[in-house]
């Protein structure tokens, strides 16, 4: 018997290798994989880099951190027309190390003197890789926090809708009459409804905190379009004579529903599961960018503030609060886009070149 | 004489086909238009036709897959010793009388669970039916396998269909329908997607375990060659009805409707001296013969168990 | 007078799993008006070899070695737009499944039409049409069907449309891959009467491939049997089956039952054909050889060895003796 085991092993083994290097094959599916792994790592970064205690959580922590970032800055008063010997236009003054007495309100210093501010938001420095937003708080660690509420509520939302849409796409196949009726007018039905509307009106009825936000997502995904999908491909595998086969000799209904359909579904749901983690983590952006979430932190919510506190007009002045937010939901929801299409190769093997 | 397994009279399977949303006819395909044999215990009939004649649908039919339309199906009892109609049966009686029956399939590569092991997919039946412990029943699994010529088991228990070939899994699909001892198998056409040399060997199979196990087979096939191997009788299909019924040499030797001549002549041979006469037929005569008398009459006895479907050729007898 | 000489091909596809010898050392002859037989099982390489004679193989497929001789040209290494000028007015090819690959949604005749605009460029659209209507005469297809979409006919009718389109050009081989495969026994029978009936009217050449050894029994005046992708027994057609010599060719003739003649117990072949990725040299027929004795050594050289008149016989040195 032990003999039977290792074969089995081995077989196995040389099973996973071959679907390893069909979905390495795949350059958009590894490209993918690459950003994923990269954000899965940052998610795992943060909270190691304060345990170990290389990080101090009072100046780190993305939330209620602090750091001042102090700077010298020369006081001076602004001429009235432009062009000058010292500035060529109005935006020239005051400079960058430079600071207008006029918008000077707590302090005595005269022109000509130099006085030291707090600078917030500072520019990205030693301490603080991408720098510091306008209360003082680490963007990095931002980016990481926001890491691991995109990896939660992605995957969370993911495989409630994957769930969902999975049993009720093969009740409807197997079942068919009446339930697969109602089933298919109430996926019309939600597939019609805009999602993005939708959540609005949901948050001005209710607080949406990271986890509510998970289960409508789930549930909204679950009950749309993937229903269909997945009923056609119950549809497929309850035809093939392994099915008939397991009727004829007296299985039950549910039986042959749990033990034969459903295992043959599964990948066409982990797909959809993939993809789908894409649109979850657009919408948290988007709801959070529009201050519709209750959260602490997120890419979404980093944006809002920038655009808030008016720093998203002063164009490239103030990149560091801007740019890492918006690439790492880009670049995210990309890779998993991808990791999708790389799956969908390995399961679809007439999408391979060879 | 032995004892009939099964006794078929007049058995119907129509399918409706709707017009459309906008339409009210509904059009009705007769697939099996009234088709009566009989099986005896331990033997093998043929039930040879094209594409459409309707033995895939008998072959669902007596398999208690599709219902039935119309006609009885009777099998064997063996409590009370008489034959009994399918129809008497419902529920957990129903579950149990599925033990005496089982069908192998056409394609070896879809009628095996992708998903399950070969331990597991040759355990089902036992499992559904719950006979005996898991102990005997992995050991069942394990004897089945050596019967069916996968040896050493232990290395095809383990294994995917997948990573067997088309004759290896022909192999399994036989070893789980036979692990119940049913009585009936119905064969849809087991061999036509395995290569033609091992086509034999999987035949062979069929027939020694016909013999040692006393199972009766149905055999769909659309190659007489093959039912000529596999078959004690053959019924020859055509559009629903059968127009012929003989043991297999004599209706060979001895065809007389014109469908069955054309069928057999139709044959290429594997010798290259062999000057083949075709006989000729006009199908859509043939076919407006056949509609035009609807009146199901019952075959007529030509010569000893050689039966004619005679309301169609009378012209021509 | 040879229209098609194939010497010592060679054609190996490119896979995941490594390099496949699909096609190994295969030459054959075809004359004039001759009908060739190929017959073989799944993976000998028969459909590669009749992909190779057109080059058509897929992307991942190649040449690696042999001569083509189509009336007196080789073929192999022709660019692709010379290849296009032998494709369907030389050689023309009934695929297996061919009549599944009707354009749904463009009438047969303007399918047809297609073809020979291609190599005729001059010829009028009346010209054609009378041409088609022709061929639909000697293949048995109603006039009416040129003006049909493909889903209105049977597939015995789409398999006959399908030969008329290989006819469109005048070829002078034509390429037959299970033509008859997916069809009833009785239609079976009617197309291959009427793919003999066109061989006589018009003298075509033509290479039927098979797995049916009784169809090649009927249909061929000479033929091969390939195993691995090698020709293992190659002769007149009632020479092979009067005579059988390799132990594969007695196989196939042991195993396949008949309706006709006394009823024989048949014998069947154990195991499974060789893989053909990265395949050694030798006899790959060794390890499910029913007539293998002691002292066969299954690494030895295989060649082909003339041992009648045309009758040739795939046998390693020692065999010889």
């Amino acid at each position: 018997m032990k003999n039977q085991k290792n074969i089995a092993k081995e077989i196995r083994r040389k099973a996973i290798k071959k679907n390893w290097r069909l979905f390495r094959r795949s350059k958009l599916g590894m490209i993918g994989l690459y950003i994923v792994i990269f954000f899965l790592f940052l998610t795992i970064l943060q909270p190691i880099l304060f345990i170990t205690g290389v990080w101090n959580k009072g100046v780190y922590d993305p939330v209620v951190g602090y750091s001042e970032q102090f700077q010298e800055f020369l006081v001076v008063e602004c001429p009235k027309e432009y062009p000058t010997e010292k500035y060529d236009e109005r935006s020239d003054c005051p400079g960058r190390t430079e600071v207008n007495i006029k918008t000077l309100f707590y302090s005595d210093a005269q022109v000509g003197e130099t006085i030291i501010q707090n600078l917030q938001p500072a520019p990205p420095s030693r301490q603080h890789i991408l720098g510091t937003d306008s209360l003082g708080r680490d963007v990095f660690s931002q980016i990481m926090e926001g890491s691991q509420v995109a990896f939660v509520l992605g995957l969370l939302s993911a495989t409630l809708g994957v769930g969902i849409s999975t049993i009720l796409g093969t009740i409807a196949a197997f079942f068919g009459g009446r339930i697969d009726a109602y089933l298919m007018r109430q996926s019309d039905l939600v597939l019609m409804l805009p999602t993005l509307p939708l959540l609005f009106i949901i948050s001005a009825f209710a607080e949406l905190k990271i986890w509510h936000l998970a289960v409508v997502l789930g549930i909204i995904g679950g009950l749309g379009g993937s229903v269909i999908t997945i009923k056609s491909q119950a549809l497929q595998v309850k035809v093939k004579p392994f099915v008939d086969s397991a009727r004829i000799t007296g299985g039950s209904r549910m039986n042959i529903l749990f033990s034969h359909v459903l295992p043959n579904v599964a990948p066409l749901a982990l797909l959809f599961m993939v993809f789908s983690v894409t649109g979850a983590i657009a919408s948290e952006s988007v709801l959070s960018f529009l201050g519709l979430l209750n959260i602490d932190m997120s890419w979404g919510l980093m944006i809002y503030l920038a655009q808030v506190e008016g720093f998203i007009f002063s164009g490239m002045k103030f990149w560091w609060l801007i740019l890492p937010a918006g690439l790492s939901v880009t670049f995210l929801t990309g890779g998993f886009y991808l990791v999708g299409r790389g799956l969908d190769e390995v399961f679809n093997p007439r999408l391979r070149d060879r | 004489m032995k004892n009939n397994l099964i006794e078929v009279r007049d058995l119907e399977k129509y399918f409706e086909v709707s017009g459309g949303l906008f339409s009210r006819n509904k059009s009705v395909v007769k697939a099996v238009d009234g088709i009566s044999f009989d099986i005896p215990f331990g033997s093998s009939l043929g039930l040879v036709g094209q594409s459409g004649c309707g033995k895939t649908t008998t072959a669902r039919v007596l398999s208690l897959l599709d219902p039935k339309t119309n006609g009885n199906v009777y099998f064997y009892n063996e409590e009370s010793s008489s034959m009994q109609s399918i129809d008497e049966l419902e529920g957990e009686e129903l579950k149990k009388f599925r033990r005496n029956i089982q069908m192998i399939f056409q394609d070896p590569y879809e009628s095996l669970n992708p998903r399950w092991n070969i331990k597991d997919i040759i355990l089902e039946p036992l499992n559904i039916h719950n006979i005996g412990d898991l102990k005997d029943r992995e050991e069942a699994v394990y004897e089945i396998l050596k019967t069916v010529g996968l040896t050493p088991p232990e290395n095809y228990m383990p294994r995917y269909p997948h990573e067997l070939s088309g004759g290896q899994r022909q192999r399994v699909s036989i070893a789980r329908t036979l692990i119940m001892k049913p009585k009936f198998v119905v064969c849809d056409e087991p061999t036509s997607m395995l290569d033609v040399s091992i086509r034999i060997s999987i035949m062979d199979l069929m027939l020694n375990l016909a013999k040692d196990l006393e199972v009766s087979y149905l055999y769909i096939t659309h190659d007489l060659a093959v039912a000529r191997y596999m078959c004690d009788r053959i019924a020859v299909m055509f559009n629903g009805k059968i127009v012929e019924i003989a043991e297999t040499e004599e209706l060979l030797s001895n065809p007389i409707h014109p469908y069955t001549k054309r069928l057999i002549s139709s044959i290429p041979i594997p010798d290259p001296s062999y000057k083949r006469e075709r006989y000729e037929l006009d199908f859509t005569e043939l076919d407006s013969i056949i509609k035009s008398n609807s009146n199901n009459e019952p075959m007529v006895e030509v010569k000893d168990n050689h039966f004619v479907a005679t309301h169609d050729i009378k012209g021509i007898l | 007078m040879n229209i098609l000489e194939v010497k010592n091909l060679n054609m190996s596809y490119k896979t995941i799993d490594g390099e496949v010898e699909a096609v190994k050392d295969v030459s054959f002859t075809v004359k004039e008006g001759e009908s060739f037989g190929i017959v073989g099982e799944s993976g000998c390489g028969k459909t590669s070899v009749a992909m190779s004679l057109l080059q058509l193989q897929a992307d991942n497929g190649k040449i690696t070695n042999g001569e083509i001789i189509f009336d007196g040209t080789n073929i192999v290494g022709l660019s692709e737009s010379e290849l296009r000028k032998v494709r369907w007015s030389g050689i023309s090819i009934v695929f297996q499944g061919a009549m599944n690959s009707w354009n749904p949604v463009v009438k047969i005749g303007e399918q047809i039409r297609e073809a020979m605009r291609e190599h005729y460029p001059d010829k009028t659209k009346e010209e054609n049409t009378t041409k088609i209507l022709e061929l639909f005469g000697i293949v048995g297809l109603d006039s009416s069907v040129i003006d049909r979409f493909p889903h209105e006919l049977s597939g015995g009718m789409k398999q006959r449309a399908v030969i008329a389109l290989a006819l469109s050009c005048d070829p002078k081989l034509i390429i037959a891959d299970e033509p008859t495969t997916a069809l009833d026994v009785v239609i079976q029978d009617q197309i291959l009467n009427e793919i003999r009936k066109v061989q006589e009217v018009l003298g075509l050449s033509l290479i039927y491939i098979s797995h049916d050894i009784a169809v090649i029994a009927e249909m061929t005046d000479n033929m091969a049997v390939m195993y691995a992708g090698r020709i293992v027994e190659r002769g007149p057609t009632k020479e092979i089956f009067a005579n059988p010599r390799h132990s594969y060719t007695k196989s196939l003739l042991e195993s396949t039952p008949s309706v006709v003649g006394d009823k024989v117990k048949l014998k069947s072949l154990e195991g499974e054909p060789p893989s053909l990725i990265n395949k050694e040299s030798g006899c790959s027929f060794a390890p499910r050889c029913p007539y293998r004795e002691d002292s066969c050594n299954p690494s030895l050289d295989m060649e082909l060895v003339e041992i009648g008149t045309d009758h040739y016989v795939d046998i390693c040195s020692a065999g010889k003796s």
